[in-house]
């Protein structure tokens, strides 16, 4: 039983980091309908940010604050230069695909340069080594704050699509660019809104992933990238409480094809039920919420 | 008039294939292919390429080779096996080496060594330690040491200083290099008599070892044995710890663990770590005391492992060519280099099995306030 619970315990704080880095995925592709392949580069320019913040021996709310801005400018500069450029020209959906790829590949090259390749690690933190056991479960602060602070990022978002102007914004463009235009909606400043928002999630992402597992490297991304792609497809395309539910659900996975079948599994067991899924609900796990969308 | 210009131009030409050809009779020109560019295998190329030169002039200093002069012919293949397999061509063919030393990555070897092993070039590689390399032809050697060779050395170590009667692996299943340390792992501690009670996986670029740790703490091992790069094994080790796995349960890891980056990265986690090598810096003999100072002064900073190896490797080729009476035969040389036997290196007493693999004394390192050093 302990075992069980220590594992649940694995698999939340986890899942908690797959699901803040999914919801700006899925944001971006409920407001347009694009995959900004991007996001997985965002995600670890976030994590070298806070880490130089962290090194300089500030705290880490300000680490955390730091790579949301840093990760939000990012995202905002990849509409402004690629997604933006491409839709005025007239260019298919996935130019913007291929561009945004590009775009990862070039900040994980300067990455390497400036960073180099070897992997880096939060520096020792008397906060990151307080454990608590309760019933033989271990639960570190880490772990916790990780949590915590994923699901209050999660509220802020929801509280700002459901409840501002700048989300009711986001909303109608993402029912209809047109409709958003008549209504008076300035779609163009709304659009970077969005891509700032994703641009923050991911890069507070990449903080929380390297501070609970200690590392940071230029390649963080693309693995991250994967499973973020996942959680979108499992929660259904654009549909942010799917992306949270799948988030979990994925790290559950993950964490329980390990703990009752076998480490050597993990991946075909984890990716062959997301294709289960698919199968039986081709429009993901949470479809039934396709209405409220982003 | 036409002789006049047919004069002028075999002076030219005569000329020219001197200034082309500068190697007097007595040169031996090693061919040295690391990578100096192109991502971490320049970590590991640098040490060795700076390693083999310097065994190289140390030689030529000692005069031990008499009227021969060993001249060492750096190139650079960048970590890539394509432009490894053109070096190989152009050292062999045009420039004529008598001995290859390289390539950094094994990947490499296995493109470029069977070029080498057609055209009778000894090849002595100094990184290369997954299995089957000098599988890959009879003129194709290593001094550094592959698993099979300290992870005995380690575990015997282990079993006397804490009597284990349980272990756990945990590997990464999708590296060549890790999968074969599983299995020799795993043969060391059969025949050990200790019981394996968990065995875990994990990938490339994963960073949560959690689920499975918590496995393995369930199952109670009284050893961990590790088969992962050493970031992988530092995180391990690190996460290990923080799911309540005492610090009591050693953990042994892989050779190629070993780099001052599992102390950075596991910190305090990895007091107590046990690997096994096949040298190491503070290694005590007159032999290696010199090198570790000679490097210093000539590059500026401490030689590695690497570094070591291919100090080495410049040696042992060096004793072969004496014993051999020249370099003209290469069969004879090639015989010579396998015979090595004893010889005194920078790694200690070296040999080469049958399989021309290195036959050495295995150190075991403890990690022990944030360095490695010799276990007591």
């Amino acid at each position: 039983m302990t075992t069980f619970l220590q594992q649940v315990v694995n698999g939340l704080s986890l899942g908690s980091i797959y699901a803040v880095f999914a919801i700006g995925c899925t944001l971006i592709f409920g407001v347009l309908n694009i995959v900004n392949l991007a996001q997985g580069a965002f995600f670890m320019v976030g994590a070298y940010l806070g880490l130089e913040i962290a090194l300089l021996g500030l705290p880490l709310p300000l680490a955390l604050l730091v790579a949301l801005v840093g990760g939000g400018v990012l995202g905002m500069a990849s509409e402004l230069l690629v997604f933006r450029v491409l839709r005025l020209r007239g260019g298919h959906k996935w130019m913007g695909l291929v561009a945004s790829l590009a775009l990862a590949r070039l900040l994980v090259g300067v990455a390497q340069e400036v960073f180099g390749t070897a992997v880096h690690g939060y520096p020792p933190n008397p906060f990151t080594a307080i454990v608590w056991e309760i019933g033989g479960v271990r639960v570190q602060l880490l772990q916790v704050i990780v949590v915590i602070t994923a699901v209050i990022l999660m509220g802020i978002l929801g509280f700002t699509l459901q409840k501002t102007s700048v989300g009711r914004a986001i909303r109608t463009v993402a029912f209809s660019e047109d409709v958003a235009r008549i209504v008076g909606v300035e779609v163009g400043r709304t659009i970077l809104i969005t891509f700032f928002i994703a641009g923050a999630l991911a890069g507070a992402a990449g903080v929380l992933l390297g501070l609970l597992f200690n590392v940071v490297s230029p390649f963080m991304g693309e693995h991250m990238l994967v499973k973020g792609l996942t959680v979108m497809i499992l929660g259904g395309l654009g549909n942010i409480p799917g992306a949270v539910a799948g988030g979990f659900l994925l790290g559950l996975v993950e964490v329980f094809s390990v703990a009752y079948v076998s480490s050597a599994f993990r991946d075909a067991i984890g990716f062959g039920l997301i294709f289960l899924i698919l199968l039986v609900k081709p429009t993901g796990l949470f479809s039934g919420f396709e209405e409220r969308r982003a | 008039m036409m002789h006049a210009r047919l004069t002028r131009l075999l002076i030219a030409a005569t000329a020219v294939s001197l200034a082309a050809a500068p190697a007097f009779a007595a040169d031996v020109k090693l061919g040295i292919v690391q990578s100096t560019s192109g991502g971490s295998a320049a970590l590991y190329g640098t040490m060795q390429k700076n390693g083999a030169e310097l065994a190289a002039a140390e030689i030529n200093a000692s005069g031990k080779l008499g009227d021969l002069k060993l001249v060492p012919v750096h190139q650079d293949d960048a970590g890539d096996r394509g432009q490894t397999v053109n070096i190989f061509q152009r050292l062999i063919n045009q420039d004529k080496v008598t001995v290859i030393f390289g390539p950094t990555l094994t990947t490499s070897a296995f493109a470029a060594d069977p070029i080498a092993n057609a055209a009778k070039v000894p090849v002595i590689a100094s990184s290369n330690t997954a299995p089957g390399v000098p599988a890959i032809g009879e003129y194709i050697f290593r001094t550094s040491a592959p698993e099979a060779a300290v992870f005995p050395g380690v575990l015997a170590y282990a079993v006397k200083r804490y009597q284990p009667k349980t272990a756990a692996q945990i590997y990464g299943i999708d590296d060549v290099l890790m999968k074969a340390a599983y299995g020799v792992h795993k043969a060391a501690l059969d025949k050990a008599g200790i019981k394996v009670v968990a065995t875990e996986t994990f990938q490339k670029g994963d960073v949560d070892y959690s689920a499975q740790l918590t496995k393995i703490k369930a199952a109670n091992p009284d050893i961990i044995v590790v088969g992962g790069l050493a970031e992988e094994t530092a995180n391990i080790v690190r996460q290990a710890r923080q799911l309540g796995i005492p610090q009591s349960t050693v953990f042994l890891g892989a050779n190629a663990a070993i780099s001052t980056k599992l102390n950075d990265l596991a910190g305090p986690a990895a007091q107590g770590f046990l690997v096994g090598s096949g040298w190491f810096i503070d290694f005590d003999t007159p032999a290696n005391k010199a090198f570790v100072e000679a490097y210093k002064a000539k590059y500026g900073n401490a030689p590695d492992t690497f570094a070591a190896q291919a100090h080495a490797a410049v040696t042992i080729f060096a004793d072969a060519v004496k014993r051999a009476g020249g370099v003209s035969d290469p069969a004879k040389l090639r015989a010579a280099i396998a015979d090595t036997k004893d010889l005194q290196t920078v790694l200690g007493p070296f040999s080469f099995d049958k399989d021309r693999e290195p036959v050495l004394v295995a150190k075991v390192l403890e990690l022990k306030d944030g360095k490695f050093q010799l276990a007591q």
